[in-house]
């Protein structure tokens, strides 16, 4: 699986891989949980530039990766999604819980 | 006129993506907009990932992979010859999963119920499980 991971400052940046499915979100929980742990991340950022598909497993990886950071009062975005992505969010209500940050934000 | 395929493969995670390839090359056929393919493979990958990770519960199996065009209406029917769904109506509810330790978000269903028309749910203990879901394409030239 390519994934790619930023740290910086306590800010771990997870550059979300082109698919994100059940056989994808497997490692991806396992390698950003030992990053979030060994660096004590403060914030988290899923970054869906390259992202053009994301099903269910992917939602319970975010909706996850979530609730582990507020135990630890951190805080998780999310930003570049595509129309596709962004779809899949609010289907799910994931644009709920988790702060979307578009272009115009930044 | 009909048009149908058949696929069978090995129920490992790294087949959820060659089957939703699989059918959305079948199904461009019938020229569907870049929405209709991405709702099926969405579709696609709940039906395919439950058949894994409920049906086989990760170990050896055959997951069976049907598509059927009949007009501007696609058929697809996932089967598996795993464990079985016990209360159908419980695992259709959204946010439910039987494995909350697998952080499954438990949309599974929802979303084969928000990106298909129809769903169909078959299923015995022990024996296995078929989800039939059904979408009818080219909506947006009717009048």
């Amino acid at each position: 699986m390519e994934c790619n991971y930023e740290l910086k400052d306590g800010c771990l940046r997870i550059c979300v891989p082109k698919e994100l499915d059940h056989h994808c979100a497997v490692g991806l929980r396992m390698e950003a949980d030992l990053l979030i742990e060994a660096y004590q991340v403060r914030k988290l950022v899923f970054d869906f530039s390259e992202t053009e598909f994301m099903d269910s497993s992917g939602i319970g990886v975010l909706i996850g990766r979530c609730k582990n950071m507020s135990y630890s009062g951190g805080e998780v975005t999310a930003e570049n999604l595509s129309e596709r992505v962004q779809k899949i969010f609010v289907v799910s209500g994931l644009h709920k819980i988790i702060k979307i940050e578009t272009k115009e934000d930044n | 006129m009909e048009n149908k395929m058949k696929v069978e493969f090995d129920s490992q995670s790294i087949n959820e993506g060659f089957a939703r390839v699989a059918v959305a090359a079948f199904v461009a056929n019938l020229d569907p907009t870049m929405d209709e393919l991405a709702d099926i493979k969405t579709a696609v990958s709940e039906a395919v990932t439950n058949a894994i990770i409920h049906g086989y519960e990760n170990m050896a199996g055959t997951v069976e992979l049907s598509c059927v065009l009949t007009g501007q209406t696609v058929t697809i029917t996932v089967t598996d010859h795993g464990k079985g769904i016990e209360d159908i109506e419980q695992a259709k509810m959204p946010f439910y999963t039987s494995k909350p330790e697998l952080e499954r978000s438990g949309m599974g269903f929802a979303f084969m119920e928000a990106f298909m028309d129809e769903v169909y749910v078959d299923s015995a203990v022990g024996n296995g499980t078929c989800v039939k879901m059904e979408k009818r394409l080219g909506r947006r030239d009717e009048s």
